[in-house]
């Protein structure tokens, strides 16, 4: 019988290795060839109290290797299979490409990798804010298409309160209005019983409509009212002064440090208290947890309310940890990107951050692929996070497993 | 703990499912509570355990009046359910699911598992209950599952335990080391509860029988001075007749020919393995087998619905191993599926669109591109009196019908058409008496007719009554088989070998 | 045919209740139109000019000829790309991703327009339609095909092709084939008039914009009406939606039914695109989508997925859009406010508990019925 199983196995690790070959071919056939010179990245600024010295990568050479790296690691898969490990072949193998990509893009040219790696950082806080979210609520079974609108609704606010009271204050009103996004979603879907998908959308079209109708009704005419203070970045002695790993995670300012933490404590409240077991029992099977006396609804309605809160200050980052200033529909998309950072994670706080990284790299790829003037056009380049989203999604689902309940309304008798 | 439920009534909208019930429940004994399905046990005990407020009535636990504001209060008055599908997290461990609800804390709500796992260890010990607390609940077998919900009642210090038709899901074997920790259960000075449609189990069991019939107590007494068919005709309100009739025994050539198959779960384990049998025309083979040794993979295999790993089908000489359930049902296959509210019908739907569910593509049914609905509600009005299948019109929603009614929907639909072989799945699972008999003779007629017939149901009782030969199911694979023509069925054999015996 | 036959008959318009299809809409329209109200108070507008700006509504919708027209031009995208949505709704999709496809099918039909602007336009006009419609069907293909194959949700699926939609636009409006010669910013080129659809009532006044893509609306009300209720892929569509699980069972392919649905509720939003390129803007500019394909979804909700209901929502919607204009010209309030007013329409018809909730005395008490 486990031939079989090898088989199936078999038939996957042969298209894995495949795909890692093409790409090799692809390497070597388009990149290697336009990669002239040295590609040099800066790790560290002169200023830095240790600077270490630029990493310089031979353009053609290295991409040569890469492919051949790549083509070596496709023909093993494809010729011996070894299942276990083609995810995380796989995995490597992308990841080396995308290095060779950098570095034909970067060849003849000077790139900040640590500069690269700090946006990656920044940029994934919305995405893995969105997906923590997504987590809370899916965890006790409300699906939440919403979070894009408490994303804006967030970032709305802060910027109003913010340049009214100051960004804390801002930052209090923003996660406060999520939370009340959060709450209006488990309103509509646990009392009222509306599709929950229903729900999400109505949530994202309000708050665009709401925010554009006070954006143009209002911020046109009082300017003040839409220039809140940012927040800065915090160093934290010591470790900031750390090469790479310094700037990169010691120097970023609270949304950064904000998305770490509470990516811990859901981990910790999911998994190691007790409202967090009730919470899962009701996301996975409501109907045992009220036979034993546990308030579902009630659950639900915390839950989805904290995970508002939590896209609630992640929405702030648009504005108070950013530009300070609110434009209409500006989360452009991330919400959902942080739900597909939600599957990619496995519904797991951690998981969801991690998946964050993985867009946010792709986020700040982008925008910094955009000033070395590369061929490919810009438009394309802007592409790459919902992209890569889509293929996330497409690959990961029915491998990951969501919470049993997730989606359907629960009904007491 | 003395519990009296007095004159309870019950009502869904205009549905009544208890009428004026009263029942006593004495603590050290076993009351067995008899009722066909949809009698209205469940709904009875559901009242009792906080699940539904009582249209009407009182409970009263050792004389004094309670009124429960949802299950936890229940819990906390000391009645709990053990329910007929189970309620557990299947992803959570033994230990979690013990706990749940009322679990030992830490400081910052800090999950005490460690506790957790004592608890069950030394509930386990004092009532023979064995379970590992940290095994995950998908991965254990039913039995096993039902000693947690045990556990998980014991835990919240239940002096009543209520169990609904604990038997169903287990072999003859298991339900006899499931009566021995009832009996435990009862000398430890816990009242029980014992809720069953299954004449024997009752009359084995219990110190005290109540029969409720549409919602009300319709008699009560000592078991040791009822007989079986005084109890089935209280349960069913007319005398009952056990017997399916049938023409005798004459098996026709191989229909279905089904030679070293494998099949594989959604996620790689192999369900069904290096499975092989031959149905004939004019027979009908039961598979018995306790529930999750790989029969509904070996139905979807069968009816196209599951992609065959290895192995070949024949059906008539013809292979299909890897044809479409469409062709399959152009040959002459129908399938009665195992779950008719998730697979076999489509609640929103009218009774005639059911009714054409698989044979809306093609003549008379369909005109090109179009469906002739015209042409379909006669056909279904027609077909629907024929299958006596009880509904307003043929625009209802299937979802209004009786359960009963549904089944017989289904079967209608897949047997009123030129049928050769036939697949169903749990065919009368969860029938009243009348609707199960209705069913069983339609299937003896199309086997009367020739057809071959595979049958799967895990309620033994079943299998033995209808089946020309009985192939027994373990672990993916036929571990035996036996034949009444050829030597009297042992029911005991047959459920330790269900249990694994001959493997 | 006895009372109960035309009760459930009833069914096959959505819902079982009169109630749900006629008090609840109604109930949701007021409410909605009231709520608008207090966001315009909150945000300082004055009672006075809350009152002016819905008496402008009224006026920009059905107050006069042109406003008719307008209504009518407005509605016409609505409810092509609602009778998409529509039918994905039906078997069980929700598809969010009509607003790419209204900017891929618009951008084709523009580009075939313009390929074949020599040909007479009998062939000119139904082959940028078709072009448009083709396009959008295979965009919305892509998600189906995503759905039906890996398991990806057509919800983040087809907004991610919303999203990528746009930088297509963006890009393809600068490729020499498509951008108008001499120009620098995104802008293609015009659409020729043998592939218009032809202004219906220029000779009364050459400024009323009502096109033949009301006719092209009229016909695919029609055809999804009997796709839906009178066809076998209708049939299956529904069944899919209702219980895949028993679909598959019957025998029905369900990879192909998501893939199909999907196309076709991509084509008839491709359709829609291409109603605004050829009939209203003559031409594809960076945002010309507007935004319809989100309208669209409210639209379909309120016509309770099924196609009469979408066309009367559509009209209502057209309405919103048309008077919402008029409203920022005679009161100065923002048009964002009907995005507003839309929205709450669609809580309030996804929600009938709420508005019940909301105003007990419209409705039966339970149990009476």
């Amino acid at each position: 019988m486990s031939v079989l199983l090898d088989k199936a196995r078999l038939r996957q690790t042969r298209i894995t290795g495949g795909v890692l070959i093409a790409l090799g071919v692809l390497i070597a056939v388009f990149l290697a060839p336009d990669a002239p010179g040295v590609a040099t990245f800066r790790l560290s600024r002169p200023t830095d109290v240790w600077p270490v010295p630029n990493l310089v990568v031979p353009g053609g050479a290295f991409i040569y290797v890469v492919s051949a790296l790549l083509a070596f690691m496709g023909v093993r898969l494809f010729l011996k299979g070894g299942a276990r490990w083609s995810a995380l072949i796989l995995g490597i193998g992308l990841a080396i490409a995308v290095a060779a990509f950098l570095v034909w893009a970067t060849a003849g040219k000077s790139f900040s990798l640590t500069g690269m790696l700090q946006a990656t950082l920044v940029r994934a806080v919305p995405i893995a804010l969105g997906g923590l979210a997504g987590v809370l609520s899916e965890r006790v079974a409300v699906v939440n298409i919403g979070i894009e609108g408490m994303l804006l609704a967030g970032a709305f606010t802060g910027a109003l309160v913010g340049s009214l009271a100051g960004g804390i204050a801002g930052l209090a009103a923003a996660v406060a209005v999520g939370g009340m996004f959060g709450f209006i979603l488990a309103a509509l879907v646990v009392t009222y019983r509306m599709d929950q998908i229903i729900a999400g959308v109505f949530i994202n079209l309000f708050v665009l409509g709401l925010t554009s109708y006070i954006s143009s009704q209002v911020f046109q005419e009082y300017r003040a009212l839409n220039n809140a203070p940012v927040f800065r970045a915090i160093e934290v002695p010591f470790l900031s002064d750390l090469p790479v790993i310094g700037p990169v995670f010691f120097n970023q300012n609270i949304f950064v440090y904000g998305a770490f933490i509470l990516a811990g404590l859901a981990t910790y409240y999911l998994f190691h208290t007790r409202l967090g077991l009730r919470a899962r029992a009701v996301g996975e099977h409501p109907r045992a947890a009220d036979t034993l006396g546990i308030n579902v609804y009630r659950t639900r309605y915390i839950n989805v309310t904290m995970a508002g809160m939590v896209a609630g200050f992640g929405g702030a980052w648009f504005t108070l940890g950013s530009v300070g200033r609110f434009d209409e529909g500006m989360t452009g998309g991330r919400g959902f990107i942080g739900l597909a950072a939600m599957i990619f994670g496995r519904w797991h706080p951690v998981g969801a951050l991690l998946a964050a990284l993985v867009f946010g790299f792709a986020d700040s790829l982008q925008q910094k692929l955009a000033l070395l003037r590369t061929p490919i056009p810009s438009e394309f380049l802007a592409m790459a996070p919902y992209i890569a989203t889509i293929i996330v999604v497409a690959g990961v689902v029915g491998r990951a497993r969501a919470p049993a309940a997730d989606g359907k309304p629960y009904v007491k008798e | 703990m003395r519990v009296e439920l007095k004159n309870i009534t019950k009502r869904f909208g205009p549905v009544i499912a208890n009428k004026g019930v009263n029942l006593t429940i004495e603590p050290g004994e076993v009351l067995g509570l008899l009722g066909e399905n949809g009698a209205g046990k469940s709904t009875l005990m559901n009242v009792l355990c906080g699940l539904y407020d009582p249209t009407e009535g009182e409970i009263f636990i050792d004389d004094k009046p309670v009124v429960f504001d949802g299950p936890g209060d229940a819990i906390r008055a000391g009645i709990g359910m053990v329910h007929q599908h189970f309620m557990l997290v299947p992803v959570f461990s033994v230990a979690e699911n013990v706990v749940l609800g009322v679990e030992p804390t830490g400081a910052l709500d800090h999950l005490d598992l460690a506790t957790a796992r004592a608890e069950v260890e030394r509930l386990s010990e004092d009532y023979g209950l064995a379970v590992d607390p940290d095994a995950i609940i998908e991965t254990l077998p039913v039995g096993v599952q039902q000693r947690v919900e045990i556990i998980k009642v014991l835990f919240r210090s239940a002096d009543v335990l209520i169990l609904d038709e604990p038997t169903a899901v287990l072999t003859p074997q298991e339900v006899d080391e499931f009566f021995q920790i009832v009996r435990s259960l009862c000398e430890a000075g816990k009242a029980i509860v014992f809720i069953t449609h299954k004449l024997n189990e009752i009359l084995e069991i219990s110190d005290r029988i109540s029969v409720i019939r549409r919602g009300e107590i319709v008699g009560s007494g000592d078991p040791k001075e009822l007989t079986r068919p005084e109890l089935a005709e209280m349960m069913v309100g007319h005398p009952v007749d056990f017997d399916v009739a049938r023409a005798p025994y004459a098996p026709r050539e191989v229909i279905l020919d089904v030679a070293d198959l494998t099949v594989l779960r959604d996620h790689g384990a192999v369900a069904i393995d290096n499975l092989s049998l031959k149905v004939r025309s004019g027979e009908i083979v039961g598979i018995a087998g306790v529930q999750g040794n790989g029969q509904s993979a070996l139905i979807e295999a069968l009816a196209g619905l599951r992609r065959v790993a290895s192995g070949r089908v024949t059906f008539d000489g013809t292979d299909i191993t890897h044809i479409s359930p469409r062709a399959r049902h152009r040959m002459g296959i129908a399938h009665v599926p195992e779950d008719r509210q998730r697979a076999g019908l489509i609640g929103n739907f009218t009774v005639a669109e059911n009714m054409v569910l698989d044979t809306y593509y093609g003549p008379p049914f369909a005109k090109g591109a179009s469906i002739d609905w015209g042409r379909v509600h006669a056909d279904a009005a027609r077909v629907a009196e024929e299958y006596d299948v009880r509904t307003p019109s043929v625009f209802a929603a299937a979802a209004h019908l009786s359960g009963g009614n549904q089944q017989k929907l289904v079967v209608a639909r897949e047997l009123s058409r030129d049928t050769r072989f036939v697949i169903a799945g749990q065919p009368t699972r969860g029938l009243d008496v009348g609707s199960i008999a209705f069913i069983h003779a339609q299937l003896m007629a199309a086997r009367d007719e020739g057809d071959g017939l595979l049958i799967v149901s895990s309620e033994l009782d079943e299998i033995m009554a209808v089946s020309d030969r009985i192939l027994v199911m373990f672990k993916g694979r036929i571990v035996a088989e036996y034949a009444p023509h050829i030597a009297p069925l042992d029911k005991g054999e047959i459920g330790l070998v269900m249990a694994g015996a001959a493997a | 045919m006895n009372a109960m036959d035309k009760a459930t008959q009833w069914r096959l318009l959505g819902r079982t209740q009169v109630e749900d299809l006629v008090i609840v809409p109604l109930f949701a329209f007021v409410a909605a139109l009231f709520l608008g109200a207090l966001v315009m108070a909150a945000t300082g507008v004055d009672l006075a000019v809350i009152g002016q700006s819905y008496v402008a509504l009224v006026k920009g919708s059905v107050g006069s000829l042109n406003a008719v027209s307008e209504t009518l031009t407005a509605a016409a995208p609505l409810v092509l790309a609602g009778l998409g949505l529509a039918l994905g709704f039906r078997a069980g999709l929700f598809n969010i991703g009509a607003e790419g496809q209204v900017v891929m099918g618009g951008l084709a039909a523009v580009v075939a327009g313009v390929a074949l602007g020599d040909f007479p336009a009998i062939v000119a006009l139904p082959g940028a339609l078709l072009a448009g419609a083709l396009t959008g069907a295979f965009y919305a293909g892509i998600a189906g095909w995503l759905r039906a194959v890996t398991g990806a949700h057509e919800v983040i699926s087809t907004i991610m092709l919303n999203l990528i939609s746009y930088r297509l636009l963006d890009y393809l409006l600068r490729t020499p084939l498509i951008q108008k010669e001499g120009r620098a910013d995104p802008i293609s080129k015009s659409v020729p008039d043998a592939a218009e659809l032809p202004r219906l009532l220029t000779f009364i006044d050459a400024n009323l914009r009502v096109h033949a893509g009301i006719f092209l609306t009229l016909a695919m009300v029609a055809v999804a009406y009997w796709l839906l209720f009178r066809s076998k892929l209708g049939f299956e569509f529904r069944a899919a939606g209702e219980n895949a699980v028993a679909a598959r069972f019957a025998g029905m392919n369900a990879s192909l039914t998501i893939i199909l649905a999907m196309a076709i509720a991509g084509a008839l939003a491709g359709l829609a695109g291409a109603n605004q390129t050829l009939g209203v803007l003559d031409r594809a500019t960076p945002g010309f989508s507007a935004g319809i394909g989100f309208d669209a979804i409210a639209v379909a909700l309120m016509g309770r997925s099924h196609p009469v209901g979408v066309l009367l929502a559509g009209l209502l919607f057209g309405a919103l859009e048309a008077g919402g204009r008029q409203m920022q010209v005679d009161a100065g309030v923002s048009i964002d406010l009907i995005a507003i007013i839309q929205s709450l329409i669609i809580v309030f018809i996804a929600a009938p508990l709420l508005v019940k909730a909301l105003f007990p005395w419209g409705f039966r008490r339970e149990g009476s019925g």
